[in-house]
């Protein structure tokens, strides 16, 4: 199962815990991980990425294993450590406004 | 025995205030949607249970909440605000033509007569509406076709922030958008005409009559006498007898006729509301006075009503959409400021007591009359 961890207010809009458990077909890509939590908790569509165009949202980004992988294109394979569970994928609210 | 319930939307979530006919003891609930801007919150008039909230952030963009309990549950509904067509360029603050570009919902209004009708006025401007309870919102495109290459944002960006129905006629209906104007629809929002021969933007405008681009912050009318309709435009408060084809200025003795709200008396059609802010490049009340501005005569003749607000070192700001009327015999008023009060009058405005004092910056009030 992929982790996914996901900021507060979200959590709270979609009424989950800290971590979400998905399970996604390989290969596990970034896009497919979102793909796989918007459609799991569809109140999240727009959240994260805008409608229509799945473009981030401004303020949103994507870690995981200490690396920022918000820049990378959806198609992009997650690290195993992701792949097998040991890792989260980390949507974060960005730091921003003093 | 009749009661009132108080929205409240604030730039960290919503709240809901009730009190009996009497207006004496409220019970506050909140907040709703901790940590969300709730930008406006509004319920039906045919169905007062069935609430509609714009809530909003940042980083997280628009959703849009609907409870059919009066408030007590939520449910996420339809969020998506998608323009019908290439919505092209409008005026950037430079002057130069800017992408049309989804913000926010300021305003939602619900239908005269369907609870699952609402209208939504957007950032950047637009008129949305659904006819299912908000699931899906479809765009009236006519509005935005009446010169709106030549509509500039003001300075809290550009909003379609007002809409009034007619309650005579369902297929008119008025909106205001900073900085646009005035427009006007009578075949149920499918053509438009912009409103605002009489209005003087000296300050504002290249061409201070212009056809468009007056930065009205907020309408308001009396449901018995549709075509009369008030402004609080930017500078100036202004009337219209003839349903915004011509507006007069009735600033009259006001202290500064710059100010966000205006509001009717719900029983009294010529007694009007506003309250001055100093000016444009200081939001708060003029000598630190709070004051709420009263004409019992549809405008020019103002007096102030003081008596519950601070009369010294206030300096709060009151928006747009802040102010709200009750339906009750003595007509209540409610407003709430940038400080996070929330004033309550039971009498029309002569005196006032704080329903709330320290919640979150208000950013709407609207006021239900629950049988």
């Amino acid at each position: 199962m992929i982790r996914v961890v996901i900021p507060h207010h979200l959590r709270t809009l979609a009424r989950v815990d800290r971590e979400v458990e998905l399970a996604v077909e390989p290969p596990v890509t970034l896009g497919a991980v979102l793909d796989a939590l918007e459609a799991r908790y569809p109140v999240l569509r727009g959240t994260i990425r805008e409608h229509g165009t799945l473009q981030r949202r401004a303020f949103i980004r994507f870690f995981t294993c200490g690396q920022d992988w918000s820049q990378e294109p959806y198609d992009t394979s997650l690290p195993e450590a992701v792949v097998a569970g040991a890792e989260p994928l980390r949507v974060v609210g960005a730091m921003a406004g003093g | 025995m009749s009661g009132i319930r108080v929205l409240v939307g604030t730039r960290k979530g919503a709240f809901i205030l009730t009190s009996t006919g009497k207006r004496k003891r409220w019970k506050v609930s909140g907040p709703h949607f901790a940590g969300w801007e709730i930008y406006h919150i509004k319920g039906s008039p045919v169905d007062p249970n069935r609430i509609y909230a714009s809530q909003s952030s940042g980083w997280f963009g628009q959703l849009i909440q609907r409870s059919c309990d009066g408030g007590e549950t939520w449910e996420a509904v339809g969020k998506e605000f998608n323009y019908d067509g290439n919505p092209g360029t409008h005026q950037w603050y430079d002057g130069t033509q800017h992408p049309w570009e989804f913000k926010r919902v300021w305003y939602l209004d619900p239908s005269l007569t369907d609870p699952e009708t609402v209208y939504a006025g957007v950032e950047d401007a637009a008129l949305f509406r659904t006819t299912d309870g908000a699931q899906t919102w479809q765009e009236l495109p006519g509005l935005r076709a009446v010169k709106g290459p030549l509509w500039a944002p003001g300075a809290g960006g550009m909003c379609l922030h007002t809409i009034l129905q007619s309650p005579s006629d369902p297929n008119r209906l008025y909106t205001a958008i900073s900085a646009a104007g005035a427009f006007r629809t009578d075949d149920g929002g499918q053509t438009w005409r912009p409103i605002n021969k009489g209005l003087v933007s000296k300050y504002e405008l290249p061409d201070p009559e212009a056809e468009v681009g007056h930065c009205v912050h907020n309408l308001a009318m009396h449901p018995l006498r549709p075509d009369v309709v008030f402004m609080q435009k930017h500078w100036d408060v202004n009337r219209s007898d003839d349903a915004g084809e011509t507006w007069h200025e009735v600033s009259g003795n006001l202290p500064t006729d710059f100010g966000f709200p205006i509001a009717v008396h719900a029983h009294e059609p010529e007694t009007i509301y506003v309250i001055p802010i100093k000016s444009d490049s200081e939001h708060y009340p003029p000598e630190g006075k709070l004051r709420v501005y009263r004409s019992r005569t549809g405008g020019n003749e103002w007096e102030a009503l003081t008596k519950g607000l601070p009369q010294s070192d206030c300096y709060v700001n009151i928006l747009r959409s802040a102010l709200a009327v009750d339906t009750l015999d003595s007509c209540g008023l409610y407003f709430g400021t940038t400080g996070g009060q929330v004033y309550a009058s039971a009498d029309a405005g002569d005196n006032w007591t704080p329903i709330v004092r320290d919640l979150p910056a208000v950013l709407s009030v609207e006021a239900q009359t629950l049988p």
